[in-house]
């Protein structure tokens, strides 16, 4: 059995928010007098996360996602509850603990601006104790799976932002962490840089059996790498489980698009009962509900002549959009 | 502490430090004309002091060098570490990069502290040393091991008085967010330590003893140059290093239980 490599218990955050009201009164107010009310970010929430697994972590802005990475990974203290991370606490900091994490976060670097990356990595290697060969070796398969190699003599001040997050990438797993915390690794990049990020963390999850936490805004990182989601919904978990279970829940139809060799027979269909989106000549669209959809096509194409047939799924995006707006009863 | 993995990792910030800066020849160069021409402003200054009166608070000018020098000296290694580490824990704290810091197998204070330097503080700390010696000279001094050891450790005394100072006030950025201008008004009060102790009213000598030392930082191995010093002043200048040093640990580790990182 593959054991919990993440277990999190009736965990909650509170911060201490100042607030200003508008205009100068309330500017010198702020001043003079700060006012601030605890504000409780992270709800007694609690879920656990296998060694190997992909969980994808979705949400609103301000909903709490990278406060839950940051005290997954022990940057900040909660205010209640319990985390377990590779059997540490994690905001105790111990050395083994974070040997064995990483944090990469899209929008921060920690590469040094005006020197190559490869000045950065074996900085890296010799935080984390590690001699020059094996250095040079991470770093070449690395860069191997990264598919960079002259970039990394290149200062960073003059790479691309694709170029710049695949060597941050490298900087942030030269010491082969076990546990992986990304928040929102693909912000900014292009199309093919965020599918060769997408690639290379498949890649390194299947030969590593790393464990990966991943918060995006980006539909297509969720969809391409986590089986498993955890809604996040000011401050509460409103859905724990598999992708499609999830996809299925809030989209319950289908729509069918068939095309009648004849327009007569795209009359009869239009009045069997079937719930009609739109209708043109021999073409007409259809919704059904996925658990008939199966005996719904059996009776299409019995009954009548059918030149083609298209099933469309709706859009993931709109799909997952639906979740950043929805409360938790909802799902 | 694994002191072979420390002084690795600080071989690599001198390389990568002095990498970066050899990035920009000009900046370097300016940086070099502005110490020198500091140190020679800094010298008219005092000079223009010493004019009508041979002494002041009870030092020529030839022993007021003395102190100008160790400041000279003070305020390149100031230029070289502390400036360029210390200044950015403000930066860290408020973009929130000290996460990267915080999530790596290394003391954090010894990353922050240390992780940069610029060279060209080195030429202060050069040309601090050659006014020294030029004021051994004008001043008749006789160098002996014991006069060595004692301004060695008056002088690694005030580095870190001045050190946890500074620590201390970029720590406080983890409330306040923005505490630039408190390091800058340290910077003025440095600025002080160009001068004799005595040289100021007596309040004020009790201000710059107690509440903010920088009196220590030059005076006291400016009396160990000249013969003056009285023992209890540097036991004095030592255990204020040590409550120092101790008090600005504790408190960047208690502070980190504030930290709430920036948000994304």
């Amino acid at each position: 059995m593959v054991k919990n490599i993440i277990d999190v218990r009736n965990l909650s955050k509170s911060f201490d928010i100042s607030y200003k009201e508008p205009g100068l009164k309330g500017t010198i107010k702020h001043f003079l007098k700060r006012q601030t009310k605890s504000l409780e970010v992270i709800k007694n929430i609690s879920f656990a996360i296998k060694e190997g697994e992909i969980v994808g972590f979705l949400g609103a802005n301000g909903a709490g996602k990278t406060t839950i990475l940051k005290m997954l990974c022990g940057l900040i203290y909660p205010s209640e509850g319990s985390i377990l991370v590779s059997g540490y606490l994690p905001f105790r900091r111990k050395e083994n603990f974070l040997k064995n994490i990483t944090l990469i976060m899209g929008q921060k670097q920690q590469l040094i601006w005006d020197l190559p990356p490869i000045e950065s990595f074996y900085l890296n290697a010799s935080i984390y104790d590690l001699d020059k060969f094996e250095a040079k070796r991470r770093i070449k398969k690395l860069s191997d799976m990264l598919e960079i190699d002259d970039e990394l003599f290149i200062p960073v001040r003059k790479l691309s932002l694709g170029q710049r997050m695949k060597s941050e990438l490298l900087a942030a797993l030269i010491h082969e962490p076990n546990i992986l915390f990304l928040d929102e690794p693909t912000l900014g990049l292009d199309i093919n840089a965020q599918r060769n990020l997408r690639q290379f963390l498949k890649k390194y999850n299947e030969e590593t059996n790393s464990t990966i936490c991943l918060t995006s805004h980006y539909m297509k990182d969720i969809t391409s790498l986590c089986k498993r989601v955890i809604c996040i919904d000011n401050g509460s978990i409103s859905y724990d489980g598999k992708l499609d279970l999830l996809l299925k829940k809030l989209s319950p139809v289908k729509e069918i698009l068939i095309i009648c060799r004849s327009e007569e027979d795209a009359f009869q269909l239009e009045n069997l009962g079937f719930n009609v989106k739109n209708k043109t000549k021999n073409e007409i669209t259809i919704k059904v509900e996925n658990k008939s959809i199966t005996s719904s096509l059996k009776t299409i194409l019995n009954n009548f002549d059918i030149e083609d047939l298209y099933i469309n799924e709706p859009p993931i995006d709109e799909i997952i959009g639906k979740i950043l707006i929805k409360k938790d009863h909802d799902i | 502490m694994n002191l072979r993995k420390y002084l690795k990792v600080y071989t690599k910030f001198l390389h990568t430090s002095i990498a970066s800066e050899l990035e920009y020849k000009t900046n370097i160069l300016i940086d070099l004309i502005t110490a020198i021409l500091s140190l020679i402003g800094s010298i008219f200054l005092l000079s223009i002091f010493f004019q009508n009166n041979g002494t002041i608070g009870g030092w020529d000018f030839e022993q007021a060098l003395i102190i100008q020098a160790i400041y000279t000296i003070l305020n390149g290694i100031t230029n070289t570490w502390f400036n360029p580490n210390l200044t950015e824990i403000v930066k860290h704290i408020r973009e929130g990069t000290l996460d990267f810091v915080l999530l790596k197998p290394i003391d954090s204070q010894f990353f922050i502290s240390l992780k940069k330097i610029t060279p060209s503080g080195f030429l202060e700390i050069i040309l601090g040393f050659c006014l020294l010696f030029y004021c051994i000279k004008i001043n008749h001094i006789n160098i002996n091991t014991s006069f060595l050891i004692l301004f060695l450790i008056t002088i690694i005394c005030s580095i870190c008085i001045l050190y946890s100072l500074w620590f201390f006030i970029s720590t406080t950025t983890i409330w306040f967010v923005k505490t630039w201008n408190a390091t800058e008004v340290l910077r003025s009060f440095l600025y002080i330590g160009r001068f004799p102790l005595n040289s100021f009213s007596f309040s004020l000598r009790i201000f710059f003893s107690v509440f903010i030392p920088i009196a220590f930082i030059t005076t006291i191995p400016s009396e160990v140059f000249l013969g003056l010093s009285q023992s209890w002043k540097i036991m004095l200048e030592v255990v204020v290093a040590i409550i120092f040093i101790f008090t600005s640990r504790k408190f960047w580790l208690f502070a980190l239980k504030y930290y709430s990182s920036a948000s994304s």
